[in-house]
C-alpha cells in the first residue's frame, strides 16, 4: 500500500525498516538523535542510534571498520560537502579495501548527505558534488529524486554489499509523493523513464528530473514529445536505457545540478558520444550548473544554476528550433 | 614467563628479522616490486602483542605492517608471494606491502595512509562491544600518526565511546625522515592522551616481557569489555623509512645505541638466563625460520603472476 508522504520521511522509513530487519545495521552521525524521545533511539536503543562528535574523518573511517567486521553502517553527514573533509576515507579507503585485499573483505556502508542545498547557504554547504565520486571504481552513487525512490534506494543502499554515497537533495525534503509501506527496494543500476517522448531525450539527475518534467510540459504545449530519464544511480549507470532512449529520439539534453568540467554530465555525454555517436542527429546538449561556486545572493544563485526555461531552451537548440549561442 | 610463551616469542621474532632482511635482499635484486618498508628492530612490539591475541581479534597496521601480519598468523608464503606480486599473494598481488589483508586470521589491513588504520580500529572495536563476545581490536601506528587529525577524532571517540581497542604506539622517534622533535613539543604519546582518563603506559619496546606483561593487562581488561588503552612502546627503526632511503638522517650514535638494545639479541640473552631456553636452541630456531623463508622465496618465485582479467572483476562485492 502507497500513502503520500515527504520525501525526508521516506528515507527515515527505509532506515527504520532496514534497522528493524537487521540487527547489525547502525545508524550514527553528528545530530542525529537529539533526545532519547527520537523514534529511532525508542526503537533501536543507543547503541545501535549514536551521536557523534564534529569528526567526519573518524565518522567515516569507524564506518568502514564497522563493514569490515560485517555490521552495516549508515553514517548520517549532513552536508556532502563534510565528505571531502574525510576523503581518504570516502574514496581512498572504502571503496579501495576489498579490492586491494583480493576481494577478501567487503564494505557495506552507507554514507548519508544532503545536496544542493541553494537556498542561501552559500558556497561550501550547497554544492552538487558527486560528479567526483564517479572517478572512484567501487563507490556507488544514488541519488533520489522522488519519495518513493529516496526510500528504496535507501534500503538498496543498505542491504549492498559496497560503500554507497546516498544522497539526498535539500531543495526536495519536504516534496510529498506516495511511497510503498514496509520493505520497498528499487535496484541500483535500473533507470527510471519518468516521462515518454519520441522527439528529444533529456537525462537528468537528482532535483533536475523536476525541473525536466517541468521544461517536458512546456515543450508538449508545443507539440516536441521530450523522454525523461532518470539514472537514480550515477553509479552504477544505467547507460543501456540512456542509449536506447538516444537511439528512438537521436538527440540528447543532460540537465545536472552540479558544475559541468569533470562532472557527472561530462561523463554522460561521453559514454553517449562514444557509443551512440551513430544515432545523434545533433550535438549532445549539457544544460549545468556554470563552473563557479554558488553565490550567497538569491538572483546569482539562480543564475548559476540550471532550470525549466534553460532545459527547453536548449531542447529546442538540439532540435534545430532555436539559436545556439556562439 | 612461561618458557613456551618465551620460545613462540623469539621464533616469531626471528621469523620477522629474518623475512624482513631477506625482503630487502629481493628488493635490491628488483625481485620485489613497489614501495617496501622494514620493521627491523620492531619486532618484539609484533611478537608480544599479536601473540596474545586470537584468530577473531582484529589487527590494523599502517605501511609497515610485514611484521604484524606475520605476528597475528599470516603465512610468510602468502606474505612473500603478495610482496613479488604474485596470484598466490595473501591480495593476489592486488595489495603489496603496505595492504596486507589475512582476515582468516583477524588481521583486517593494513593502509598505506599514516593514521588512516585509526578510525577503522575503532569501528571493528564497536562492533565487538555489540557483539559482546569479548573480542578486541588493536591497532599500531608510529609516533609520525600522533600529529594526525585521525588521532585526535579517533582517541576521543573511543574514551568517550568506551570501545574495546588498544592503540599500540611504535614511538621510533621518527616520523618518515624526520625526528620527533621536529613533529611535536610533546615527547612520549602517552602525555598525548592523557586528558583522556583512559589508561596508558609507556615502555621500552627493546624490552620484550615488558610489552608482552603491559599488553597482557591492558588485553584482560579490554576482553571484559572495557577500554580503550594506549600502549606507547620506545623503539628504533634500524632501516630507513623505505628501503633505498639514503639516510642522511641517520645518527651513528644512535645507532650504536640502538644495535646494543636490539631486541632480538637481549631477548635471546634474557632467554638463556632465565633458563627459558637451552643454549644452542636460538640458533636451532634462526635455522628452521630461515629454511622456511627459503621455502616462502621459492614458493612466491614458482607462482605465477596475476591474471590480468581478475583486474575488473574484484571491484565490487556481488
Amino acid at each position: 500500500m502507497a500513502r503520500e508522504i515527504p520525501y525526508i520521511a521516506a528515507v527515515q522509513e527505509a532506515i527504520r525498516v532496514e534497522m528493524e530487519r537487521d540487527p547489525t545495521v547502525v545508524f550514527y552521525g553528528q545530530d542525529v538523535a537529539p533526545s532519547d524521545e527520537d523514534p529511532l533511539v525508542q526503537a533501536f536503543g543507543r547503541e545501535r542510534v549514536r551521536v557523534s562528535p564534529i569528526s567526519e574523518t573518524a565518522e567515516i573511517g569507524m564506518a568502514v571498520g564497522l563493514a569490515l567486521a560485517g555490521y552495516r553502517p549508515v553514517v548520517e553527514l549532513l552536508m556532502a560537502e563534510f565528505m571531502l573533509v574525510a576523503m581518504n576515507q570516502v574514496v581512498n579507503e572504502a571503496p579501495r579495501l576489498r579490492y586491494m585485499s583480493g576481494g577478501q573483505v567487503k564494505v557495506p556502508a552507507v554514507f548519508k548527505a544532503g545536496y544542493g542545498f541553494t537556498a542561501g547557504w552559500a558556497g561550501q554547504h550547497t554544492g552538487s558534488i558527486y560528479g567526483m565520486f564517479m572517478g572512484f571504481p567501487g563507490l556507488k552513487i544514488a541519488l533520489p529524486a522522488t519519495p518513493a525512490d529516496a526510500k528504496g534506494l535507501m534500503a538498496t543502499a543498505i542491504r549492498d554489499d559496497n560503500p554507497v554515497c546516498y544522497l539526498i537533495n535539500y531543495l526536495m525534503v519536504l516534496e510529498p509523493g506516495d511511497v510503498p509501506e514496509g520493505e520497498y527496494v528499487v535496484p541500483f543500476g535500473e533507470a527510471a523513464i519518468r516521462r515518454e517522448g519520441g522527439d528529444v531525450t533529456i537525462v537528468a539527475t537528482g532535483w533536475t528530473v523536476g525541473r525536466a518534467l517541468a521544461a517536458a510540459e512546456t515543450l508538449a504545449r508545443d507539440g516536441i514529445q521530450a523522454e525523461v530519464i532518470d539514472p537514480r544511480t550515477l553509479n552504477p549507470l544505467d547507460t543501456a536505457t540512456i542509449l536506447s532512449s538516444v537511439a528512438k529520439t537521436g538527440r540528447l539534453v543532460i540537465a545536472d545540478q552540479g558544475t559541468r568540467h569533470g562532472g557527472a554530465s561530462a561523463v554522460i555525454a561521453a559514454e553517449v558520444a562514444e557509443h551512440g555517436f551513430g544515432s545523434l542527429k545533433a550535438p549532445i546538449a549539457q544544460v549545468t550548473a556554470l563552473d563557479v561556486t554558488v553565490p550567497y545572493s538569491e538572483p546569482m544563485e539562480a543564475y548559476v544554476l540550471p532550470n525549466e526555461e534553460k532545459i527547453a531552451l536548449s531542447v529546442r537548440q538540439v532540435l534545430g528550433e532555436a539559436p545556439v549561442a556562439a | 614467563m612461561d618458557r613456551d610463551v618465551a620460545q613462540a616469542l623469539l621464533r616469531t621474532m626471528w621469523r620477522i628479522r629474518l623475512f624482513e632482511e631477506r625482503v630487502g635482499q629481493l628488493k635490491r635484486n628488483l625481485q620485489v616490486h613497489g614501495l617496501i618498508h622494514l620493521s627491523i628492530g620492531g619486532e618484539g612490539v609484533a611478537a608480544a602483542v599479536c601473540g596474545q591475541l586470537r584468530d577473531d581479534d582484529a589487527v590494523y597496521s599502517g605501511h609497515r605492517a610485514h611484521g604484524h601480519a606475520i605476528a597475528k598468523g599470516a603465512p610468510m608464503t602468502a606474505v612473500m608471494a603478495e610482496l613479488m606480486g604474485r596470484e598466490s599473494g595473501i591480495c593476489h598481488g592486488l595489495g603489496g606491502s603496505m595492504h596486507l589483508v589475512d582476515t582468516e586470521h583477524g588481521f583486517m589491513g593494513a593502509t598505506g595512509v599514516v593514521g588512516g588504520n585509526l578510525p577503522l580500529a575503532l569501528g571493528t572495536a564497536l562492533t565487538q562491544r555489540l557483539k559482546g563476545t569479548g573480542q578486541v581490536t588493536v591497532v599500531f601506528f608510529g609516533d609520525g600518526a600522533v600529529q594526525a587529525g585521525y588521532f585526535s577524532e579517533s582517541i576521543n571517540l573511543a574514551a568517550l565511546w568506551e570501545l574495546p581497542v588498544v592503540f599500540v604506539c611504535e614511538n621510533n622517534g621518527m616520523a618518515e625522515f624526520t625526528s620527533r622533535e621536529e613533529h611535536s613539543t610533546i615527547d612520549r604519546v602517552s602525555d598525548v592522551v592523557a586528558p583522556y582518563g583512559f589508561e596508558r603506559t609507556t615502555v621500552n619496546g627493546s624490552d620484550v616481557p615488558a610489552v608482552y606483561d603491559t599488553f597482557e593487562q591492558f588485553l584482560a581488561k579490554a576482553r571484559a569489555g572495557k577500554g580503550p588503552y594506549l600502549l606507547e612502546c620506545v623503539t628504533y627503526r634500524r632501516r630507513g623509512h623505505y628501503e633505498g632511503d639514503p639516510e642522511k638522517y641517520r645518527d651513528p650514535a644512535a645507532e650504536r645505541e640502538w644495535a646494543e638494545r636490539d631486541p632480538l639479541a637481549r631477548m635471546t640473552e634474557r632467554a638463556v638466563e632465565e633458563d627459558w631456553i637451552e643454549g644452542g636452541a636460538a640458533e636451532m630456531i634462526a635455522r628452521e625460520t630461515r629454511e622456511e623463508i627459503e621455502e616462502a622465496v621459492r614458493f612466491a618465485r614458482d607462482s605465477p603472476f596475476p591474471d590480468p582479467d581478475i583486474a575488473p572483476t574484484l571491484v565490487y562485492a556481488k
